[in-house]
């Protein structure tokens, strides 16, 4: 089935069997294999990605329901050569470890702070609650979407001239 | 892993698709959330040959107050549940459950109607249903019909669905004006299954209790109405003694197995304690109401 997804801001088009899920569209079909594949039964959520902005499960979901739809994938973070706010803050909080879940981590917080760009530990906690982080390193994590919300406040209080 | 190979279908309205389910018949399988379907189908535990996705016909996700009753359309996420006011204000049953399902990330594409007609024992919305006096609606080559959900639910993973049908949507009658419930869910972590689990709603009429609605979760082949402890309850005092043998009741109706989550005797016990601790609470916000 022909099929076009908007990914990372650009349409790409791929002919796939319905069978195919998201993840493997994105990491086999569209090269961008930043998506991780971990426990494959919607357990772990190192293959989140965001559809049309909101956090989804990609290993749980087929290519096909992309279909005329917007995916966001870690790849699509950076702009412009600079690091999207939350990348940086995971890099200065080392909110990660061995870096599998990093993917799926920054994509919730990113989706995260638009709702709430001062969440508290409890409303980060909640958010990547349907992720898991098998270094266990949840504490940098939290402090790493707390930062990023921080980073993103003072650049929008920046850009409007405020001064504090 | 990869599921079977099947044909994929994306209806636009309501007709097109119950013409795919009729022509289809019980080779289709109509995907919404996909979070129970998709594993289910990548475990091989379902083939089915063609899959339906209902996902963008319109008019399928209204979440709305709609006479005497809350219509829930087929679509309607247990995100938009979980976030809507009027239901943290007016149904604190469906409030208490919506953020006890599954994690957030499953939360945001599962519907509630996908969940009913999984019909998992385990599956939290059918409690909630039972213990609300819902009813579902659905459509097929007959016409739409309404069935309460306790004939909805039929089986583990078994409704009165028939081939070719499709429920589009849910109506849960307004609760009393004073009236109060909850859900209260044994997990192991988020998102796993309940290990048990109970929704409980009480109407209070002049201080004593109106309807009683006890329903319990994953002890048993289908969520379990526990109709005895309903019973006991209905005009009588709302008493701790009372509470406590209408628990003791409800315990009586669960028909739990050991498994890896506990044993029997120990998921009988929950249940007798959330019941308690869940009539306290709907008592509790039926009088603040």
């Amino acid at each position: 089935m022909q099929i076009t997804v908007t990914v990372n801001g650009a349409e790409r088009t791929a002919d796939v069997e319905p069978r195919m899920l998201l993840v493997h569209l994105l990491r086999e079909e569209l090269g961008l294999t930043g998506t991780h594949i971990g426990c494959d039964t919607t357990s772990c959520g190192a293959c989140t990605v965001l559809l049309d902005g909101v956090p989804v499960k990609s290993c749980t979901m087929f290519g096909v329901q992309a279909d005329g739809r917007e995916v966001t994938t870690v790849e699509g973070l950076m702009s412009n050569g600079t690091l999207h706010p939350i990348q940086a803050a995971f890099k200065e909080e080392h909110g990660l470890q061995c870096g599998f879940c990093t993917p799926g981590m920054m994509l919730t917080g990113a989706a995260l702070l638009k709702d709430n760009p001062t969440p508290s530990d409890d409303d980060v906690r909640w958010a990547i609650s349907g992720q898991i982080c098998r270094c266990t390193g949840y504490m940098n994590i939290v402090k790493a979407v707390q930062a990023a919300g921080r980073a993103m406040a003072a650049e929008t209080a920046g850009a409007a001239g405020v001064t504090s | 892993m990869l599921t079977a190979r099947f044909d994929y279908h994306r209806p636009n309205d309501l007709d097109e698709a119950l013409q795919l389910l009729a022509e289809h018949g019980e080779d289709a399988k109509v995907l919404a959330g996909g979070q129970s379907l998709i594993p289910v189908m990548k475990l091989r535990l379902a083939a089915p040959g063609h899959l339906v996705d209902v996902n963008r016909i319109p008019g399928l996700d209204g979440l709305a107050e709609d006479g005497d009753a809350l219509a829930i359309g087929a679509l309607v996420r247990h995100k938009a549940v979980e976030r809507s006011e009027m239901i943290r204000d007016r149904y604190p049953v469906m409030a208490a459950a919506a953020p006890m399902i599954s994690d957030p990330i499953v939360r945001n594409l599962g519907t509630v109607g996908g969940s009913l007609c999984h019909a998992d024992p385990a599956g939290d919305w059918g409690s909630v249903m039972l213990a609300l006096g819902a009813s579902v609606i659905v459509r097929g080559p007959g016409g739409e019909r309404t069935l309460p959900i306790g004939e909805f639910l039929r089986d583990t993973f078994e409704t009165a669905l028939e081939p070719g049908e499709l429920l589009t949507g849910i109506r849960v009658p307004k609760p009393a004006a004073r009236s109060g419930g909850t859900y209260l869910k044994m997990e192991r972590k988020v998102g796993d299954f309940a290990t048990a689990a109970v929704a409980v709603h009480l109407d209070l009429s002049n201080g004593t209790i109106g309807r009683a609605g006890i329903a319990l979760t994953a002890v048993g082949p289908k969520n379990i109405q526990a109709t005895d402890a309903e019973a006991h309850l209905a005009g009588a005092e709302p008493t701790d003694d009372v509470f406590a043998h209408a628990a003791g009741l409800a315990a009586q109706a669960a028909s739990p197995v050991s498994d890896l989550r506990g044993s029997a005797d120990y998921k009988r016990h929950i249940i007798d304690v959330f019941v308690r601790r869940g009539l306290a609470r709907a008592l509790e916000i039926a009088r603040a109401a």
